[in-house]
């Protein structure tokens, strides 16, 4: 299974994406620049976090409308896998590939450190390899990770089961409504969430609970 | 001509900053201070002379870029 990563200025966890993918699926992930308009051709692409474009206008705002955006949605239309982390979920919503808007933390504080999760949906094909309702382990670290959807839409999300991660009873970060952390898309393929899996895959990290969604994502034995 | 677009929260959309600044204000001793929104304004130097061009390409620009209409109201003044 072949992936790619999404670098544009300002993201500061791409080396952390392309480590996890490259010790996860034992290939190095191609790399794409935010004037590309190719991709190649891969079963996973990932839009890392960090502050593009330094957060300027909204989160996300500016890096959603660069050329390797459009490539994205027409992979992403293709059935391809999008995985957005962090300012990548913001970029998802800003270039309307999920819906809603991530909003500063109600807070209004930078929040950084551990969260518990709970698996909302594991049928999804990043979540498969995880039980429903278990409650997994993942760093957190946004000011603007606070999910808003009008009630159409949440309803819609709810309804057909696009909520993927739940922030666990008494941990929500950010006042995120419902609790959402992650979302799907209606198909499936694209995923955002607010946590990063990424920074929790080996023993180094302290613990591998983010793991089995690139092994799940990628079809590798756990 | 010149172009002010005023990008403003929707209403029913928790806005964490104003209430901040809210609290604030009263903190400095400002009574009968209600609610507070926070929004942005942004001044933009157009080039062209068709003024009912320049409100369209203005409504296409917020459309576009400069608010998120998931959470957002704009408003398009040309002086």
């Amino acid at each position: 299974m072949k992936s790619a990563v999404v670098l544009l200025p300002g993201l500061n966890r791409d080396r952390d994406m392309i480590a996890a993918l490259t010790k996860i699926s034992g290939q190095v992930p191609a790399t794409v620049w935010q004037t590309d308009t190719e991709i190649p051709d891969v079963d996973l692409i990932a839009i890392p976090g960090g502050f593009s474009f330094g957060d300027y206008l909204r989160c996300g705002a500016i890096a959603a409308r660069m050329p390797v955006m459009r490539a994205v949605a027409e992979k992403a239309a293709k059935g391809v896998m999008v995985i957005g982390v962090c300012n990548g979920f913001q970029i998802l919503l800003e270039a309307g590939l999920l819906p809603g808007a991530l909003m500063r933390n109600a807070s209004l504080k930078f929040v950084c450190r551990h969260v518990k999760l709970e698996i909302a949906n594991a049928n999804t094909m990043f979540t498969r390899r995880y039980q429903p309702g278990q409650i997994i382990r993942s760093p957190v670290a946004h000011h603007d990770g606070n999910y808003f959807a009008d009630a159409e839409t949440l309803a819609r999300l709810e309804g057909e089961g696009q909520v993927v991660f739940r922030y666990a009873e008494g941990t929500n970060p950010n006042g995120s409504i419902n609790d959402i952390a992650g979302i799907v898309s209606e198909k499936g393929n694209v995923l955002g969430l607010m946590p990063h899996p990424e920074n929790l895959i080996e023993a180094a990290h302290g613990g591998s609970d983010g793991r089995a969604l690139f092994e799940g994502a990628l079809g590798i034995a756990a | 001509m010149k172009a002010r677009v005023t990008v403003t929260l929707k209403n029913g959309v928790l806005d964490p900053q104003g209430k901040a600044i809210e609290h604030a204000l009263s903190g400095l001793g400002f009574d009968g201070v209600g609610q507070v929104r926070q929004g942005k304004v942004f001044d933009i130097e157009l080039t062209g002379t068709d003024k009912a061009k320049a409100e369209a390409d203005l409504k296409a620009m917020c459309d576009k870029l400069l608010a998120n209409t998931v959470i957002e109201n704009y408003n398009v003044a040309i002086t």
